[in-house]
């Protein structure tokens, strides 16, 4: 078996992934101002799902994790896709 | 199962106590998914409402407290990395930090909550009813609430990191028995989390 339980994450890696995650949102905020009107919405989801995909694999150690772990995110993340397509094409087809 | 032999508890089962963070998260994660839902069905039916209920809101302190959770969020992770290399020290110091970090967003937070409330807009009030839209009503009603829930987490996430300092100090939770705190860390973690995209959505509306 693979000695998982000791991975032990180096106190640098924690650092860049921090500078990482202060740049996107300097940049989300910098996107904010600039005039895009409904295309700026979709420029902070990409930055929040950009973020939230490095506090997943890094802080939250899904990237030394079991697999397993990672496919059960993925399943909640399709679910509420799902569930918010299906709201969704309620409001606009009414 | 070589990982539990060599425990001297034999009820000490890191992976399963992972696991059962990691359900409870997802739980917590549909909860707020189905808020952003809310959100985003309103903000799609009143889109100008939003836009100027958005600017009422201080982008300085949005992005401050944002700054604070995401330094709070890598010193509570790098504490995991100091027990697990025997650094108990090192390990306390950091939660602590983590601790005051989360407490001065909470301070913020309660002087942004403060000054919208003096300034007449909370829910249900007679300000809100009177001067303002059925949009902007929605929008500082979910505000309210959203963040709110998001606060409320950031207290049980202090509490939940204060008992695993106690643990760490007496000894309990010691680097080859660290689940208490990895768990409190992907706790703290989603709390983060949640917050990357609370920010966002009713900060940055322009």
């Amino acid at each position: 078996m693979e000695n998982e339980k000791h991975h032990v994450v180096p106190y640098r890696i924690y650092f860049y992934i921090l500078l990482a995650l202060i740049t996107f949102t300097f940049m989300s905020i910098g996107i904010s101002h600039l005039n895009f009107g409904a295309y700026s919405v979709l420029g902070a989801l990409i930055f929040s799902i950009l973020k939230s995909f490095l506090v997943l694999t890094f802080f939250m150690h899904l990237k030394f994790d079991q697999p397993y772990l990672r496919f059960l995110i993925l399943g909640v993340f399709l679910l509420f896709l799902a569930v918010v397509s299906i709201t969704f094409t309620d409001y606009l087809y009414r | 199962m070589e990982q539990i032999s060599n425990q001297t508890d034999p009820h000490y089962d890191p992976e399963a106590s992972k696991l059962g963070m990691w359900l409870f998260i997802c739980t917590e994660l549909l909860l707020f998914g189905g808020l952003f839902i809310v959100y985003s069905i309103y903000r799609y039916l009143n889109p100008e409402a939003f836009a100027l209920a958005g600017h009422e809101l201080d982008t300085f302190i949005g992005a401050t407290n944002t700054i604070i959770l995401l330094v709070s969020s890598m010193t509570i992770a790098m504490s995991t990395t100091a027990l697990q290399q025997k650094n108990k020290k090192l390990a306390i110091a950091l939660i602590i930090i983590t601790l005051i970090l989360a407490f001065v967003f909470l301070v913020n937070k309660y002087f942004e909550w403060g000054l919208k409330i003096k300034h007449g807009i909370y829910p249900g009030s007679e300000h809100l009813k009177a001067d303002f839209g059925q949009g902007e009503i929605l929008f500082f009603g979910l505000y309210f609430v959203m963040t709110g829930l998001h606060a409320l987490h950031i207290i049980v996430g202090m509490v939940f990191m204060g008992i695993t300092m106690v643990k760490v100090q007496k000894g309990t939770v010691h680097a080859d028995r660290p689940s208490l705190l990895e768990n409190a860390g992907l706790y703290w973690h989603l709390v983060d989390l949640i917050w990357i995209f609370l920010f966002p959505l009713f900060y940055l509306i322009h």
